[in-house]
């Protein structure tokens, strides 16, 4: 702050401030981002962090009561809450796992031009435009046992023994991931786009001199390359599936019973419906946070390992 | 390729006798063919919608689903307009009227008469500035941290780019309540300042990551070639590396508009009427009466049209990606 405050005399000066200095510059660059990060995240964060400590209900009308450790007792030791991380890991995992395998193939696909690929590229991401609650919402008509089309288009065309995806406590988990994958596949397939048009073509030139074969260039070049951007791709799409919350509420809002209870919809539950329990939900969303930030860690150095390596 | 289509290629140094022979190109055409076939079946759920939009209330619903069905506008009607129902004496009333236009005509077909425009075009509007305005916002300022954290020795970067990044975890749910309380305080609560600053905030550490990883893909010597040519650094960074990085800027407007024309919890949340923005509108279109399937396809429908407009605009900047591969060589 000091810094950025003694900033505007440096400009000021006619002759040596004309070239400002690469340090006030990179100052007011970064300064923009970061005052409206403090204010816009940073005070939420610690106000959550204190409410998760108390018994805060924002419907109750009284100020909140610190109550220590309660609510992280309370949740830590609740078979179901462990449940919900569980089934949000799973999810997780298995949905990532998908997009990161059929964006990266498209990608490959994708990447020598043929007549009209830039217009196949350009639809194939539709499905990522859409706003998650719309979608959730629409495959909810796609996977109606009767009148949805989504059995007919598998195979089952007898309503009478399709299945009913979002009925079925065992089906309903997959039907979240076919409609996540279908929806964030085209970005993990557009970031890897992106990745691989940086590779300069010298290097399979060079390796196609050397008779390398195809699997070779594929593990020595192409894989090493598009890493970086790969890896961004799967650690941003690891972090919203950790939160899924749109897409779950308008698809099964947590249902049939709890199969789909993910645990950003329990955060909402506890927060917004019954009892209102601001408090204990600021807590799970902590402990969530301390998930999210932990996996991430763990990205983030690989992520600085291929960059150097 | 242009190569291909001649009887005689042209030879240039990067024509590459491997990619010509019958076997490239006939894996080439294969390639083009699976790369279709995954494309149709992507959209067939986009094409569903679009076809959902124009039917009425039973073809929607029909078993087994209709293909094939008497287009109506029944489902954009519905969106845009508040209705009444009308009793069976009114309706035989209303017939015999002769200044119906087409939209009242196919509300009567309903039984129903149009009482005013539903509050949808407002929130469309609505839509439209907060994601505008905020996407200008967290592809600028991203730009500028993003080149900053990627040329200049900034101590402590890695961990403060982990604090921008970090800034994207915390579940929606929680930071709503805080950011609620915080807006109602200083009363930008329901207004759209407040949606824009908090869509801003939340696309930022999107496009510092994003961007940073094009701009590191620039080579220094560029910017460093112009300054030795008495470039300033801010110069060199407006002629050098911006239009170096087109690529990436386009990307990442791409990725903050459609989070900022998507998003759904916060705007239901921080946002009551004034402000309110599309997304939260859509699902309330459920309405009396059973789900209202053909609204809520053209409402998403026309949602979507904008974004893809976007895209297709930038699709130019998305895809070709050229300049990395010039630079490099």
């Amino acid at each position: 702050m000091l810094k950025n405050q003694a900033a505007p005399p440096a400009t000021s000066q006619p002759k040596p401030g004309r070239q400002i200095s690469d340090r006030t510059l990179s100052q007011l660059f970064i300064w923009p981002t970061l005052i409206l990060l403090i204010v816009i995240n940073i005070f939420p964060l610690f106000y959550s962090l204190f409410l998760s400590f108390t018994n805060y209900s924002a419907i109750a009308n009284r100020p909140p009561e610190w109550i220590g450790f309660a609510n992280f007792d309370r949740l830590l030791n609740n078979d179901d809450i462990w449940g919900y991380f569980a089934l949000t890991g799973r999810y997780a995992v298995i949905s990532v796992g998908l997009q990161t395998v059929i964006g990266f193939g498209l990608a490959l696909l994708l990447r020598k031009k043929f007549r009209g690929s830039g217009v196949i590229t350009t639809l194939i991401l539709i499905p990522m435009m859409l706003s998650p609650v719309v979608v959730g919402l629409f495959w909810k008509l796609m996977f109606n046992p009767s009148y949805g089309i989504f059995n007919y288009l598998v195979g089952f065309t007898n309503p009478a023994t399709a299945p009913d995806w979002l009925a079925n406590s065992d089906l309903a988990l997959w039907a979240v991931i076919i409609v996540d994958v279908w929806m964030w596949s085209p970005f993990v397939m557009l970031l890897c786009l992106s990745g691989l048009s940086a590779i300069p073509d010298y290097l399979y030139e060079a390796a196609a001199i050397d008779r390398a074969g195809a699997w070779f260039q594929f593990r020595r070049i192409t894989l090493p390359q598009v890493a970086p951007l790969l890896l961004i791709a799967v650690l941003f799409r690891t972090i919203e599936a950790f939160k899924a919350f749109d897409l779950v509420m308008g698809l099964t809002g947590g249902g049939p019973g709890d199969a789909t209870q993910m645990i950003s919809v329990e955060i909402y539950s506890q927060a917004f419906l019954g009892q209102f329990r601001t408090g204990r939900a600021s807590a799970l969303a902590y402990i969530v946070l301390v998930i999210i930030i932990a996996v991430s860690n763990v990205y983030i150095r690989t992520l600085n390992k291929v960059r150097e390596g | 390729m242009a190569a291909q289509s001649t009887p005689h290629p042209e030879v240039n140094y990067s024509t590459r006798v491997d990619e010509i022979s019958g076997r490239a190109r006939t894996l080439n055409s294969v390639r083009a063919v699976i790369v279709i076939l995954i494309a149709l079946i992507m959209l067939i759920p986009v094409a569903w919608m679009t076809l959902t939009a124009f039917k009425s209330r039973p073809d929607a619903v029909a078993v087994p689903p209709k293909v094939l069905f008497e287009p109506t506008l029944e489902g954009f009607l519905s969106l845009l307009t508040d209705r009444r129902q009308l009793t069976a004496e009114q309706i035989a009333e209303y017939s015999q009227r002769t200044d119906l236009n087409w939209a009242d005509q196919i509300a009567l077909s309903r039984g129903q008469v149009i009482t005013g425009a539903s509050n949808y075009p407002q929130r469309l509007a609505n839509s439209l500035i907060i994601a505008g305005i905020s996407t200008i916002f967290s592809v600028a300022l991203g730009l500028l941290s993003a080149y900053s954290f990627s040329r200049f020795n900034i101590p402590g970067a890695g961990d403060l780019l982990f604090f921008i990044l970090s800034t994207r975890m915390l579940p929606p749910v929680v930071v709503t309540i805080p950011v609620f309380l915080m807006y109602r305080a200083i009363g930008i609560y329901d207004t759209h300042l407040g949606m824009i600053i908090l869509y801003t905030v939340f696309n930022l550490s999107f496009s510092v990551w994003l961007l940073k990883g094009f701009l590191d893909e620039i080579p220094r010597e560029y910017e460093e070639a112009a300054m030795v040519d008495g470039y300033t650094r801010l110069q060199a960074f407006i002629k050098i590396v911006l239009p170096q990085s087109l690529t990436g800027i386009a990307a990442t407007t791409v990725f903050c508009l459609i989070f900022a024309w998507n998003e759904y919890a916060f705007a239901l949340m921080l946002t009551a009427d004034r402000a309110r923005t599309a997304p939260p509108s859509i699902p309330s279109v459920l309405g009396t009466g059973g789900i209202e399937w053909a609204a809520i396809a053209a409402g998403s429908l026309g949602f979507l049209i904008p974004v893809v407009i976007v895209t297709f605009a930038l699709r130019k900047y998305l895809l070709r990606g050229v300049t990395f591969g010039a630079i490099r060589q």
